[in-house]
């Protein structure tokens, strides 16, 4: 039964992965090499790229895990309409990165929707450049929103399903011994989701290290990231060692990252065995 | 033909070859239809052609809808692929012996890089066939023998890269400045009176990143450099560059800080974002068309060593081994018909490679005539300073091309002192010079070896 998904898998994830790997540590040639590792680090724009990657990194964990959260009690909670919220917040889960950037762009670039309302308010006289290079912070923070209401459906998807695993007995018994909301939630549910949030953390995590198409359509050339300058050194320059260099890079950040979670969020044993 | 010869012969004919493309937008006449095989023939099948113009999804499918539909056979037309990929593609296709690819449409670089290699056929009868019923711009036919005495490509189509400016922007020109024919300086002094003007840098270029991104490193390679040092490459760390670069620096202080995502800047022209943008004629397009009484097409600045510009050759090929050799000239004869060639011009925004099409006048495909005029005016400026897009380099463009990105990454957008990045740029750009093995190519003086940096 799970021959195709293993043959799948083999030949289109795990095969390129170990090229990608080899290729890394190769010349054109196919000599073993670190000359690759070392080009990529006196690359122009290394630096910057790893540095924005770790802040976009930075922003967009814990706004995004935070508000998706939220989203997700309260899709669970007795209130009228969850149901409509959660259809409603369910969208973004369905737009492509790309079309979500461009969305974005129409709102944050000089002429868009939210200049316009700005100076339509004359709250304003010129357009504010959001998206100019010189402006960093502005640039960060439209990519840290762009990027949250792209992928915080998922996060809180994953959420959900942790809470509705989680059994209503414990909720209601705390309930009966006079908890209140707030403790209920911080004592009882939170502490039943660290596993469900791990699995969170970690698959957003390695999906913050790829970011790249709403980078590219927001931000350009002013905010470099690993992503976008492995793609540029594969697509654009042809240049297959550098490429993959960059790639094994987010790999291991990506590994890193997930060894930290793992060690944080340790959940032991006798918690589910009680 | 060596391969100096063959530069000595571009130096010499390069001028002429926007010549032509001005003489087709001076004289508006009837439109050229007929001319070419008209009779009907049977269907030659599936032919596979491999385009790096025509990237754009509108272009793209204004190339399969408008330009191809008539074909008496079936095309699969693929412009997925950059010149540079698609050399790669062509040379691997030749290494195994086998290719899948009846038609290629690329740069004239691209194709000396894919002959080198040896991948392509000889296109010697067809061009003599061809040559019977329709006129081809015969600097353009000199191009496609590559240096040698046999036809590698049939001229397709050509193009060059102008500014496009919003009439809003012609009130703050300074006083006694020709918008058609300014100096850089003058440009600098009319982007400080727009941002007097407005509160906003109404200048645009196009620095997007990546594979669909802008085109600015041909703004610093065909533009700037000769305009200020007389070539592309040999002056590329001299002291005219350091003044280049310092100019460079006082035009980037009043243009949008948005030009880092800027792809095709007939985009932020249409939305009023920019005022005034240089970019590839087929980048600048949509504005032209879409607001003919708004826009207007000039010439790009002149420079201390005159008006530096850059000519776009794009050929026609057979890959050796292409499946369906018959097929693939009908689709050539088919494309340089001047009724095809007239549809393709209005689909892609280039220029035709036919003397006797015209894209002027009041049948001219929209945008295309105020683009010809102002590449008229470029080329016969009295200090045009024509200049090639890289030859020979093949796959090696992009990488080429990276050392003048970085430069501007480093010198303009991160402040860094200029003659510290020049020099380490060109080492980078020297070495790969070095692996190529290229002479130096027009408007650089040609070179017996590799192109030397000075």
């Amino acid at each position: 039964m799970l021959a195709p998904a293993a043959i799948f898998m083999t030949v289109f994830f795990a095969w390129p992965a170990v090229q990608a790997l080899l290729i890394a540590f190769q010349t054109t040639q196919g000599t073993f090499t670190l000359a690759n590792f070392q080009s990529m680090f006196h690359d122009t724009d290394f630096l910057r790229s790893l540095g924005n990657t770790l802040i976009l990194l930075a922003l967009i964990i814990p706004i995004e895990t935070s508000i998706a959260l939220g989203m997700a009690v309260l899709a669970q909670s007795r209130l009228r309409g969850r149901s409509v919220f959660l259809y409603i917040w369910s969208i973004p889960l369905a737009v492509s990165d790309l079309a979500a950037g461009l969305v974005w762009l129409s709102v944050f670039t000089s002429h868009g929707y939210l200049n316009s309302i700005l100076q339509d308010l004359h709250l304003i006289q010129h357009p504010i450049g959001f998206l100019d290079y010189n402006n960093l912070s502005s640039v960060v923070a439209a990519v840290v929103i762009a990027e949250v209401w792209r992928s915080i459906s998922l996060v809180m998807v994953i959420i959900m399903s942790g809470i509705q695993a989680i059994p209503s007995e414990l909720g209601e018994a705390a309930e009966i011994l006079g908890a209140s909301a707030w403790h209920r939630f911080w004592r009882v549910t939170l502490p039943l989701l660290k596993p469900t949030l791990q699995v969170a953390l970690i698959l957003r995590t390695i999906a913050a290290f790829q970011v790249f198409a709403v980078v590219l359509a927001l931000a350009g050339s002013a905010l470099p990231v690993l992503a976008v300058k492995s793609e540029s050194w594969v697509a654009e320059y042809r240049n297959f060692q550098l490429g993959a260099t960059y790639a094994v890079m987010i790999l291991v950040l990506s590994s890193l990252s997930t060894v930290v979670y793992l060690g944080l969020l340790r959940t032991p044993r006798e918690v589910f065995q009680r | 033909m060596t391969r100096k010869g063959l530069l000595v012969a571009q130096a010499a004919l390069v001028s002429a070859v926007l010549l032509v493309v001005g003489a087709c937008g001076g004289t508006p006449t009837p439109s050229g239809g007929g001319g070419a095989t008209s009779s009907p023939q049977a269907d030659v099948g599936n032919v596979e052609f491999l385009s790096s113009q025509a990237q754009p999804v509108n272009e793209a499918e204004g190339m399969r809808r408008q330009v191809l539909t008539a074909f008496n056979g079936k095309v699969d037309f693929n412009s997925s692929l950059t010149g540079a990929q698609m050399v790669s593609k062509i040379q691997a296709d030749h290494q195994a012996g086998k290719s899948t690819i009846d038609v290629v449409g690329d740069l004239h670089g691209d194709l000396v890089a894919m002959q080198n290699a040896g991948g392509l056929t000889d296109l010697t009868p067809l061009m003599q066939r061809l040559g019977k019923d329709r006129k081809f711009n015969s600097t353009l036919v000199n191009y496609g023998k590559l240096g040698t005495d046999k036809q590698y490509y049939i001229p397709w189509i050509q193009a060059t890269y102008m500014m496009v400016v919003n009439k809003k922007a012609l009130q703050y020109l300074p006083k006694g400045v020709d918008v058609n024919n300014m100096t850089y300086d003058q440009l600098i002094q009319w982007g400080e009176n727009m941002q007097k003007g407005t509160g906003e840098k109404k200048i645009g270029l196009p620095d997007a990143p990546g594979t669909r991104g802008g085109l600015i490193n041909r703004f610093i390679q065909g533009y700037l450099y000769p305009s200020y040092t007389g070539g592309e490459v040999t002056g590329f760390k001299s002291k005219e560059a350091v003044e280049m670069w310092s100019s460079m620096r006082r035009l980037w202080a009043v243009t949008s800080a948005q030009s880092t995502n800027y792809s095709m800047m007939q985009d932020p022209l249409q939305s009023g974002e920019v005022w005034v943008a240089w970019d590839h004629q087929a980048r600048l397009i949509d504005a032209l068309k879409n607001s003919p009484d708004q826009f207007q097409a000039v010439p790009a600045p002149v420079g201390p060593k005159g008006l530096g510009f850059m000519s776009v050759v794009v050929g026609l090929a057979i890959p050796q081994g292409a499946p369906n050799v018959k097929g693939a000239e009908a689709l050539i004869d088919y494309l340089t018909k001047p009724d095809t060639q007239k549809k393709t011009t209005g689909v892609v925004g280039f220029f035709p490679a036919l003397t006797n099409v015209t894209v002027t006048g009041g049948d001219a495909p929209p945008g295309v005539g105020a683009e010809a005029v102002a590449a008229a005016k470029q080329v016969s400026n009295k200090k045009a300073l024509p200049a090639l897009l890289p030859v020979g380099l093949g796959a090696k463009d992009s990488e080429f091309s990276l050392a003048y990105v970085d430069s501007f990454t480093r010198i303009i957008l991160h402040n860094e002192d200029t003659q510290s990045v020049l020099n380490d740029e060109a080492k980078s750009l020297q070495s790969l010079l070095n692996t190529a093995k290229v002479p130096c190519w027009p408007p650089d003086p040609v070179s017996t070896g590799t192109c030397q940096i000075k």
